[in-house]
């Protein structure tokens, strides 16, 4: 798949249109795992606009991500950028071998203060 | 049978780039009645017009066509050649092949076939056209200016240099509005008060302004020239005309826990006020929800201390009917509410206040004296983060989708100022984009930059959280691209603005459109941007669009010379498209009356002759040509069929019809 086809499947599983962002960087400013992730918020929407999907892809940053979606709540714009993160995370879940984090790896990951709705979100998250 | 020439324009290559307007042209020649038929470039052009001047006189036409732009561009111009050349300028007829045709398709073919088609269709009115003759009706020779902020204010002045008498309706009880609470403005840094008040002055001590303070518009009727206005003017149980502003009263009140609007609620008032210092009227108002006498009947202090004896419990609320030529709006804006805006902590935290509750708080006769000190604990802050564009630019449902315009602005200069006087604070400003067009406002911006240390950030909040006596502000830094905690004392939130709430019920009384935001739409967003569809009616200041004080006082004079030009008129030509009443066909059922907004259509009793020569009264409509303004409401409503409109009839539209379906 090229990087356009890509493009154009995370806009459709997503639907979103990156056009609407206005670059003010609120889902930044709001986003409780900023520091955690290469690529921010505003990154993906930016990237995505320019279609660099499979440097998204390959980052960490889509596991990163809490799916909170405080992003989505308080963007201006109604640009939702956790939806396009969640888009990509599934792009890459559901090519076989793509995961980077596989789910049989994840019950060693986790400690006992875990909140089991935590759990259960990651197992929904990276089981699709 | 009408002679009928048919004029094609070009438009350049408007029209002609899509239309192929020599085949129009050629086309309609065919038409039943034409006599004459071409085409030129521009025929709006004085060549273009002598055209038609030439072909009325070499052919001895009755009826013209023009297919051109919309008849609001050029429907006058034509209508003026025609009557020099000596025809009667109702027998002109636009066909609009620009606007209705060659701007909205593609295809040459089909809009050619279209354009063709609209030309017939004009052809078969104007078969039907008849001469109509235009009649006159006065001019009232007084303005009332709605709004009493500082575009009404001007707007007043200059109305009532040119000789004529304005009134002024203020729903507060003085005049001088949003400006009366600001305290410096940009970019010069004068003093908002001290340019004010002077013109407050001013407005009360001339002879020809009225002010109606404490007053609202209840209703509007009658049209340009002849407004009826019906103004409430709400008890302030305070004779105006008594009350020596001592302010006495204000003291001695026992009701101390009113919140003050006049500081946005961080001071209180007593429940008789009078808003502040240099208040115009300067006379006192009784709140009548905080007031224990008018609430329980006991108390009667401000009574008791008045020297002047205005205090009157038994005051009711007033409605005066005056007449009017022209109405300039200058209803102006307010910030928005921001309930939907939580993750700021607005309500969460007093420290975390609107920019306009900054700027009392920077006033010297705000809330703190002017001092800068924190609301929650009277300390002063050493860090602030200012918030641009809080619920502006905002698509997602919350906030206003349009720039408000002065933020960027007010931001810079309340940035400045804390630096000036207080340069151990810390100052961030957080914006999407710095707008700053207009004379001196970039090296405004520039300044607070480079000499004042305001630390500019591009990026938004996302949230605020009050933790101890800090509040956390978390953000995003665009340009290093990271995250930044900001521990700070005060944060300041620019909050979009939006038309004051009374302008849509008032758009309605005055039958003026307003758009999706409810600002008041002008006749023309370019070339007539301070008046309003409606006849008489003006705009002035933020009512039509986020403003600053320059851009309000230019559209402020810019209104008010538009008033003059209408009021310096004795009589107005009216309209010859009105209603018409075939009083055979009238079966007297009211309908008529009850829809029409200009209140032109009344009921006479009339004797007609019958056939066997008795005769017999019946109860028919009558319509007042001067008052009709030609909307059609009537003919709709007409269940008979004898309501037509003279120029528009149904017979006309019919015809129109017949000729775009056959």
């Amino acid at each position: 798949m090229t990087e356009l086809q890509m493009k154009e499947q995370v806009l459709r599983m997503s639907g979103v249109d990156p056009l609407k962002c206005m670059r003010c960087g609120k889902c930044s400013g709001t986003c409780p795992s900023y520091d955690e992730m290469e690529y921010h918020p505003h990154e993906f929407v930016y990237m995505v606009e320019k279609g660099q999907i499979s440097k998204l892809m390959a980052s960490d940053s889509i596991y990163k991500c809490l799916s909170c979606m405080a992003c989505v709540e308080r963007c201006p714009r109604g640009v939702e950028p956790g939806k396009l993160v969640e888009a990509i995370r599934l792009l890459a879940v559901r090519r076989q071998g793509a995961n980077h984090l596989k789910p049989d790896d994840i019950p060693a990951m986790l400690d006992e203060d875990l909140p089991q709705q935590a759990i259960v979100t990651a197992f929904r998250k990276y089981t699709k | 049978m009408q002679k009928i020439g048919v004029f094609v324009c070009w438009c350049g290559s408007n029209i002609a780039a899509t239309v192929d307007v020599k085949r129009v042209a050629e086309a309609l020649s065919h038409e039943n009645g034409v006599v004459y038929s071409t085409d030129y470039q521009y025929m709006c052009s004085e060549a273009g017009q002598n055209l038609i001047k030439d072909a009325i006189k070499t052919h001895g036409l009755t009826g013209v066509v023009v297919c051109s732009c919309s008849p609001r561009m050029h429907e006058n111009t034509f209508r003026k050649a025609c009557a020099l050349a000596g025809i009667n300028p109702y027998m002109v007829e636009i066909a609009n092949i620009r606007e209705q045709c060659s701007w909205i398709h593609k295809d040459m073919v089909q809009a050619t076939a279209k354009a063709i088609i609209l030309g017939k269709a004009a052809i078969a009115k104007v078969h039907l056209n008849a001469p109509l003759t235009a009649g006159t009706s006065p001019v009232k020779k007084r303005a009332l200016v709605i709004g009493g902020g500082i575009a009404g204010i001007q707007t007043a002045l200059d109305i009532a240099e040119a000789g004529f008498e304005v009134d002024i309706v203020e729903k507060k009880p003085t005049i001088g509005g949003k400006m009366s609470q600001i305290d410096k403005t940009f970019p010069t840094l004068d003093c908002a008060a001290c340019i004010l008040t002077p013109k407050m002055v001013d407005v009360a001590q001339n002879e020809l302004i009225n002010i109606y303070s404490y007053s609202e518009v209840s209703a509007v009727k009658g049209f340009v020239g002849n407004f009826t206005v019906t103004i409430k003017k709400k008890a302030r149980y305070v004779k105006e005309d008594v009350c020596t502003g001592c302010g006495l009263c204000t003291e001695k009140c026992p009701q101390k826990k009113v919140p003050n609007e006049f500081n946005l609620g961080m001071d209180n008032r007593r429940a008789i006020y009078i808003p502040f210092a240099q208040a115009v009227p300067k006379v006192a108002t009784i709140d009548p929800e905080y007031c224990t006498k008018l609430k329980t009947g006991k108390c009667g202090v401000c009574e008791k201390v008045c020297t002047a004896k205005a205090i009157d419990y038994n005051q009711k609320d007033e409605f005066i009917e005056r007449e009017y030529g022209a109405i300039v709006v200058a209803t102006g804006f307010n910030p928005i509410d921001l309930k939907d805006y939580d993750e700021y902590a607005y309500s969460q935290s007093p420290d975390v206040v609107t920019s306009l509750e900054f700027e009392r708080i920077t006033n010297a006769a705000g809330p703190t004296a002017g001092k800068l000190l924190r609301p929650s604990d009277g300390k002063h802050p050493h860090t602030i983060v200012f918030v641009q564009c809080v619920g502006s630019r905002d698509t997602s449902g919350c906030g206003k989708p349009y720039c408000s315009k002065i933020c960027c602005m007010y931001t810079a200069k309340h940035a400045m100022l804390t630096r000036e006087k207080y340069p151990d604070t810390e100052v961030y400003v957080f914006y999407i984009d710095v707008r700053t067009p207009g004379k001196s406002f970039d090296e405004f911006y520039r300044r607070a930059v480079e000499e004042y240390g305001v630390h500019y950030i591009k990026g938004m909040v996302g949230k605020v959280a009050p933790e101890g006596d800090k509040l956390m502000v978390q953000a995003s830094d665009l340009i290093a691209n990271e995250q930044l905690n900001i521990a700070a004392d005060m944060v300041v939130l620019a909050a979009a603005i939006e038309p004051d709430k009374s302008a849509r019920p008032l758009a309605t009384m005055l039958t003026a459109s307003m758009d999706t935001n409810d600002f008041f739409t002008e006749a023309h967003p370019k070339l007539r941007p301070v008046e309003s569809p409606t006849a008489g009616v003006f705009l002035s200041g933020a009512c039509q669009g986020p403003k600053d004080i320059p851009e309000t006082v230019s559209q402020a004079s810019a209104a008010a010379s538009k008033v003059i030009g209408l009021l310096v008129k004795d009589h107005l030509t009216c309209n010859p498209c009105v209603a018409e009443s075939n009083e055979l066909m009238c079966n007297g059922c009211s309908a008529c009356e009850k829809v029409c907004p200009y209140g032109a259509i009344t009921y006479i009793d009339k004797e007609f002759r019958m056939p066997d020569r008795t005769t017999l009264v019946r109860r028919v409509a009558s319509v007042n040509p001067a008052v009709c303004q030609g909307c059609g409401a009537c003919t709709v409503a007409c269940p008979s069929g004898a309501m037509d409109l003279k120029g528009f009839s149904n017979n006309q539209i019919m015809a129109e019809v017949d000729a775009i379906c056959k």
